[in-house]
């Protein structure tokens, strides 16, 4: 590849080149755990209470704890203004993001118990049901809640009929211009994995994309969540050192 | 009074001790390998797959022997048979109490479980709504805990204050063989009861509010540094100061 074609994404990094991740863990005071995770300009952060007491009473379930999420945009997060409050659109992330993180918790033994995971995004630059995920990840990690492993999630997409590994704003609304008319030419794949098992746990589409595409990005969002997975590690076992 | 003292130190040297330096132990995270072949053993806080002992848990390190297990670093507290901890009322019923110990589920204190004669007609003359108590933890059923007063220190609490730390950081608290609240003790000349449960009761011998306090800051000072060295003696001279201030005044 020349330096030219290299140089094509609108922030100047490589196709396969992650936006700055920032990761931290224990910012909030009063819950059991919390974490804070950014890719570049989106940053989300994750509190967990629990395993408790699930009230009302007709919503535990006898034979094993369960896991509730809650996403949400701060209003200040995107240039216009969100209405706060839960939405069509959070509801949907709310629901993919406790099926992402479902799969690794063990909370078999609390039985008619709640774990709350609370995401909230203070700064949206695309991509932040990834980074909530990777922070409610680190944020169950943090509250001792037993886990098989953790999750890593990444977006990747097409730009025009390149793929690259966690798009910004910018290449989330690429478009080119056919017959005079300006169409939508970007895919947005979220895509979460579990950092041991490599076992894909959330894989949602936007736009559009033929399978051999597919495949190759899911490769390449395989070796991404790989790093972030690692950062995660390190971001947990960082702890000692303070 | 002085009775009193002798009980709570006894109850002390049964709970969970420091057994290692931590600064040796690794910190693990979820799904890490922690140990490979038969000849290791998972216990608490991993699991088995394979020859592989991985970690569930987010904590340090423990490897005894063949056994394997993660201490861990955070978390809400799991109540776990023979803990010391201490308990709120938050409901009397007609064959005992509901209490509060901070864990996932509600405990209860049946009157078969404590000492001396009870008037069953009106429990709330022994203990009633938002009384503190000392108790421990008979056994753990898959959706309640059930507590005993059947043993020596074991009392409900009046007056003094109630700090609330992580339950992580209760074994630093007391320290190795309960060296660290014994300092706290001596210097500030204040009775302390640690529960397992992250629940810390200090009342001064003095009736002096402000000599609780600064117990209660030195507790405050071992949760936020507990990875330091001689952490003891660093609370100790950080007590001593406090104290000549108070002195002072």
């Amino acid at each position: 590849m020349t330096k030219e074609e290299k140089h094509k994404r609108p922030d100047g990094r490589d196709i396969e080149e992650l936006r700055k991740i920032e990761a931290k863990v224990g910012i909030i005071k009063n819950a059991d755990g919390s974490a804070l995770f950014s890719f570049g300009g989106s940053t989300a952060i994750a509190a967990v209470y629990g395993p408790r007491t699930l009230h009302p009473q007709h919503l535990q379930n006898p034979e094993t704890g369960i896991l509730r999420c809650y996403y949400d945009m701060t209003p200040f997060s995107v240039s216009e203004r969100k209405r706060p409050g839960p939405n069509r659109r959070s509801a949907e992330i709310s629901y993919v993001t406790m099926k992402a993180l479902e799969p690794v918790l063990q909370i078999e033994n609390f039985a008619n118990t709640v774990v709350d995971c609370y995401i909230m995004i203070i700064q949206a630059d695309a991509s932040t049901r990834c980074a909530g995920i990777n922070a409610a990840s680190l944020a169950l990690a943090n509250a001792g809640v037993p886990m098989k492993e953790l999750v890593a999630a990444v977006s990747i997409g097409k730009t025009g009929d390149k793929i690259v590994v966690d798009l910004s704003k910018e290449e989330e609304d690429f478009t080119i211009i056919k017959d005079g008319k300006e169409i939508k030419a970007a895919t947005d794949i979220p895509f979460a994995i579990l950092s041991k098992s490599e076992r894909i746990s959330l894989l949602q589409l936007d736009g559009k994309i033929n399978p051999e595409d597919l495949k190759e990005a899911i490769t390449l969002a395989k070796r991404a969540c790989k790093k972030i997975a690692e950062i995660q590690k390190k971001t947990l076992k960082k702890i000692k050192e303070e | 009074m002085k009775k009193e003292k002798e009980e709570t130190e006894e109850l002390e040297e049964t709970e969970q001790e420091i057994t290692e330096k931590d600064e040796k132990r690794e910190v693990v995270v979820p799904g890490e390998v922690i140990a490979t072949g038969k000849d290791f053993l998972p216990g608490e806080g991993t699991r088995k797959e394979g020859e592989e002992i991985i970690a569930s848990k987010f904590g340090l390190l423990e490897k005894t022997d063949r056994l394997v297990k993660v201490i861990p670093l955070s978390g809400a507290y799991i109540p776990r048979a023979g803990n010391t901890v201490i308990g709120q009322i938050v409901d009397v019923s007609f064959n005992g109490w509901m209490i509060d110990v901070l864990a996932a589920h509600q405990a209860f204190l049946p009157v078969m479980e404590c000492f001396g004669y009870i008037n069953k007609k009106d429990l709330t003359e022994v203990y009633t709504f938002n009384d503190l108590i000392v108790t421990k933890v008979r056994a753990v059923k898959p959706r309640s805990v059930e507590l005993t007063m059947k043993e020596k220190g074991l009392r409900k609490l009046e007056g003094g204050m109630l700090v609330k730390i992580n339950p992580t950081r209760v074994p630093r608290i007391i320290g190795r063989a309960g060296s660290m609240v014994k300092t706290i003790k001596d210097e500030t000349r204040c009775n302390i009861i640690v529960g397992q449960n992250g629940l810390v009761w200090i009342r001064s011998d003095e009736n002096d509010v402000e000599k609780e306090i600064t117990a209660k800051k030195a507790i405050e000072l071992i949760v936020q540094k507990p990875f330091h060295e001689g952490l003891t003696e660093k609370v100790k001279e950080f007590l001593q100061e406090e104290i000549k201030k108070l002195n002072k005044q």
